[in-house]
């Protein structure tokens, strides 16, 4: 790792404005992405700024009829809040399935959606519940920040504050894992709110996560895994590597949606 | 250099530090506590698993001054005294370890899974809990049924022996 300097500013105001001075800072949430990419040196940022001290990020609450998580809550916070068991179980399943125990203890929502990897669970959901967005500078709907991988609407500056899930009628996270790094070779979270359905693929795609509209038009008929029968993903959009071939990630996303789609409806 | 502050095992430090110093540097290093240990470096492993703040973090994949003012208990602060802690007893009577060198992480997982869950811990939840920390010896039996049996200790149940 080469060296940094390290700030940890006390509120989000402080942050900003260290963000804006500092040249090629990076902001530091759970680290645990940052900071392995930093031992690899692929990121040699001069300055990190730690958010680990600003509590008006952390935090989940129920606000009307949506959860509303703030950027530094970790995913063993989301996956043990009453709050998100009792209003969308399906988040709370997807975060107690990110890494394994430690990593969640540090690992962040704002954290991951910011790096956005193609492989991340919390993108599905976002995009999937049609999540909001909050930075110190807007808001950004999920369908508007993802934009492929690694890539999303954050600009130079603009830190994520919070997530807001609007609260779904059904939905539900299925995940098949790699064997051994144990990250989504494919990840499909489907949500179903009034009339809109949408099911969101991470993992599979070859620029990330992505909306599978087929299947959101096939679950119109009727909300159920029949629905989905014999059904893949177009297996050109697939990403295909020595773990996983495009075809193969193509039939794991049909049945991964059927999955889904039958733990939302049982529940 | 940064000047970093916490609780280590019951007793403060203060060291002046550069920014990049890992937790587990900082602890194996600096405060010569070598208990903790490092194997993959890259946060799969879990050799390097303390607590801090009262749940388990790889300790490789935390900047030490991100634990600033925090507090840290490291495996040396699990016994008291001569007498070991539940869980490391356990691991002894079950042999839940062939190398030793995941063990440090295997027993902080362990304690820390039993905080959180409670004393009846299932085969399956032990192993899924579990996911995190590798043994290359690949003698998971054993450890499993340690932590099962050092879980029922921490709460005051008496050990169960293992088998022969």
């Amino acid at each position: 790792m080469y060296a940094f300097d390290y700030h940890k500013p006390t509120s989000l105001r402080q942050a900003a404005s260290m963000l804006a001075k500092a040249e090629d800072a990076k902001i530091l949430a759970g680290g645990h992405t940052l900071l392995p990419t930093m031992k690899q040196r692929l990121a040699a940022p001069s300055s990190l700024i730690d958010l680990g001290a600003l509590a008006e990020l952390q935090g989940i609450e129920r606000k009307g009829r949506s959860v509303v998580v703030g950027a530094m809550t970790t995913h063993a916070a989301v996956a043990s809040s009453d709050v998100v068991r009792e209003a969308i179980p399906g988040l709370a399943e997807m975060a107690e399935m990110i890494g394994d125990p430690a990593v969640r203890t540090r690992g962040t929502i704002g954290g991951s959606v910011a790096n956005n990897d193609p492989a991340a669970d919390y993108p599905a959901a976002c995009l999937a519940l049609a999540a909001t967005i909050t930075t110190n500078k807007r808001k950004i709907e999920a369908d508007d920040f993802f934009r492929g991988m690694f890539d999303t609407a954050l600009e130079e500056g603009e830190i994520i504050t919070k997530v807001s899930f609007p609260v779904p009628a059904k939905a539900a996270y299925a995940k098949f894992r790699n064997p051994a790094s144990r990250y989504a070779l494919a990840g499909v979270f489907v949500a179903k709110r009034g009339s809109e359905i949408r099911v969101a693929v991470t993992g599979a795609g070859a620029d990330g996560v992505f909306r599978w509209t087929a299947a959101e038009e096939a679950l119109k008929t009727r909300f159920s895994a029949k629905s989905l029968a014999g059904m893949a993903a177009d297996a050109s959009m697939m990403n295909s590597d020595i773990h996983a071939d495009a075809e193969y990630r193509a039939h794991l996303v049909g049945v991964m949606a059927r999955r889904a789609v039958e733990a939302a409806t049982t529940r | 250099m940064a000047i970093v502050s916490m609780t280590v095992n019951g007793k403060p430090v203060t060291a002046d530090i550069d920014p990049r110093t890992l937790l587990v540097q900082f602890l194996r290093e600096h405060l010569r506590l070598t208990g903790t240990h490092v194997g993959c470096d890259t946060s799969q492993c879990g050799a390097c698993v303390v607590h801090m703040n009262g749940a388990a973090v790889k300790a490789c994949t935390v900047l030490a001054l991100q634990a600033d003012g925090g507090d840290v208990v490291t495996i040396e602060g699990l016994a008291n005294g001569a007498e070991l802690h539940p869980m490391q007893a356990a691991f002894r009577e079950h042999h839940g370890l062939q190398c030793g060198y995941c063990t440090p992480g295997m027993i902080m997982t362990a304690v820390d899974m039993a905080n959180r869950l409670g004393p009846d811990l299932s085969e399956e939840t032990i192993r899924s809990e579990l996911e995190g920390n590798i043994c290359r010896c690949t003698g998971y039996h054993n450890i499993v049924r340690a932590v099962e049996s050092g879980a029922r200790a921490m709460a005051g149940q008496p050990m169960r022996e293992a088998a022969e």
